[in-house]
């Protein structure tokens, strides 16, 4: 098979996949029936491009193949199908007052983080439905079996059917809190990659690019929702430096350490103007925050020109909106460390060394173990570090820790 | 159209703890709910208190066990239900919250769709 057709299946899977899905959705009114005719559809293109070209469209050429599938299916299957719950469709187009655009995609998204489902199932149908990760990938992203995800991702679509989840995007009165979950779930799928949790490997670019593009869609689809230009901005200013996190070796580089020349130029700009743009039109979001403090990092030519005043006074912003997060805390009081020198930093994480919330995080070790070593004070410092270590499951992770510990014991 | 029964949780023992004022408040909120519902509910009850359950089940022999009391012993019961007609799940979702049990720290509601046989 060529290559460059192989190319562009896989260029019209991640483009186009949730397109597909969706619009099949809406005439199957049933998301396995799409799910399956959207794979279908890819499969032929494998064949047929091979021998007749990629066609101008491939979107439209796939949407066609998947739509005129679907339509066999039910023919055959009538009878049988009147039995089966199905997807509430809705066909009228949101006003617009909605500010909204009828997209089909919008719709799978809305369905798959709607709030009757749990975050964990919400995750899996998005990357599953939206991003098309086959099911063995969205298992190992949760590190279950995939027989396990298979199940999970088989009782959501039951549940969607029988519990007559609508297949819309939410009216007006609930768009609000219904955004809000679609963006923790985008930003929970980009989290997950950002620092797998456990692992061989640091990052799941798989993960990140799958949250960038949901972004990138959510923004296309809904351009005036500040809320969803800053997490995009978020996501693209950390991603920006995701080629310098590690070294040559794989070894872990911290952002002190890192090789600025290698931050992508490109993604710290559009970040930026995204988020000046969200924080002009409207009262900073959590995620245009947070991505206040990455652009803070992303634009200081040196680790030594960080702008920490800033950096501490963002984390107190976000710590008005977000009181009973410990990590923003921890974050705080880092940052504090940073600026003030290291015994600042250990006296601002003192008052979190007893939240039950933190007591397996492995970063709040990790950080106390620095401020000592840097402090002098090495046995205490070798106990923090080896704490730190028993707490962390990733590979890069385990292994800067335990370099460290090393240097503390041996010197 | 689809059926979905609203199941009412709370603790019996703060129900019973409310005072003639909040049941009063109590009622214009279920009132307020079965004003917004109008004719999307088909039945709704409210339960007596769950020592005046008898449950039945199997006793492993051709006989079945009787017991005094809920099937489940939990701090939290049943108070009453609903059963609602309504096209999807969100239209459910945006009358419920009228309910006071949904604002209670104690109560709950939960929704269950109903089975339908064609």
């Amino acid at each position: 098979m060529n290559d460059e057709v192989v190319a562009a299946v896989a260029e019209a899977h991640r483009r186009e996949w949730a397109r597909i899905v969706a619009t099949t959705a809406r005439l199957t009114r049933d998301l396995d029936l799409a799910e399956e005719c959207a794979q279908d559809a890819y499969a032929q293109a494998l064949r047929v491009w091979a021998e007749s070209g990629v066609p101008q469209r491939p979107g439209g050429w796939l949407t066609e193949v998947a739509r005129n599938r679907a339509r066999d299916v039910m023919r055959r299957e009538a009878r049988f199908r009147r039995a089966l719950p199905l997807l509430v469709t809705d066909e009228t187009v949101p006003g617009p007052e909605d500010g909204l655009a009828a997209d089909d995609r919008l719709r799978l998204i809305f369905t798959c983080c709607h709030p009757a489902l749990d975050r964990a199932t919400q995750v899996a149908l998005t990357l599953r439905l939206v991003s098309g990760l086959s099911t063995a990938e969205v298992a190992r992203a949760f590190l279950v079996r995939e027989a396990t995800m298979a199940a999970r991702i088989t009782r959501a679509k039951r549940k969607i059917a029988t519990a007559r989840i609508p297949y819309r995007v939410p009216s007006s009165d609930q768009l609000g809190t219904r955004v809000g979950a679609v963006l923790q779930v985008v930003h929970l799928i980009f989290t997950i990659g950002h620092t797998a949790p456990d692992g061989a490997q640091l990052v799941r670019r798989d993960l990140c690019t799958s949250a960038i593009d949901l972004a990138r869609l959510l923004h296309l689809l809904m351009p005036t929702d500040t809320a969803v230009s800053a997490l995009l901005a978020l996501l693209l200013l950390n991603e920006a430096r995701a080629a310098s996190r590690l070294g040559p070796d794989g070894s872990l580089r911290l952002l002190a350490d890192q090789d600025r020349s290698s931050w992508d130029a490109g993604l710290i700009t559009e970040g930026v103007a995204l988020l000046t743009d969200a924080l002009r039109r409207a009262t900073p979001t959590r995620y245009a925050v947070e991505a206040a403090i990455a652009a803070v990092h992303a634009e200081a030519p040196t680790w030594a020109d960080t702008d920490w005043n800033e950096i501490i006074a963002l984390y107190g912003v976000l710590r008005t909106m977000w009181p009973d997060s410990p990590v923003v805390q921890l974050n705080q009081a880092v940052a504090i460390g940073m600026r003030d020198g290291p015994q600042a930093g250990l006296d601002a994480l003192e008052p979190l060394l007893g939240d039950p919330a933190l007591a397996t995080y492995q970063y709040l070790s990790a950080a106390r173990a620095d401020f000592l070593r840097r402090l002098g004070r090495q046995p205490e410092a070798a106990t923090a570090y080896a704490e730190a270590l028993t707490l962390t499951a990733n590979d890069v992770e385990r292994r800067y820790l335990a370099a460290r510990l090393d240097e503390v014991v041996h010197g | 159209m689809a059926k979905y029964m609203l199941l009412i949780h709370g603790d019996a023992a703060q129900w019973d703890a409310m005072t003639p004022e909040q049941w009063a408040v109590h009622h214009a909120a279920h009132a307020a709910f079965r004003e917004a519902a109008g004719d999307r509910i088909v039945g709704g009850e409210q339960l007596e208190p769950a020592p005046t359950a008898t449950t039945v089940r199997s006793g492993g022999t051709d006989e079945p066990m009787i017991t005094d009391g809920p099937f489940l012993d939990a701090k939290e019961g049943l108070g009453g239900f609903y059963l609602l007609e309504a096209a999807d799940l969100d239209e459910v979702l945006k009358l419920v919250p009228l309910l006071p049990e949904v604002h209670a720290a104690h109560s709950a509601v939960e929704i269950r769709p109903v089975v339908f046989h064609g």
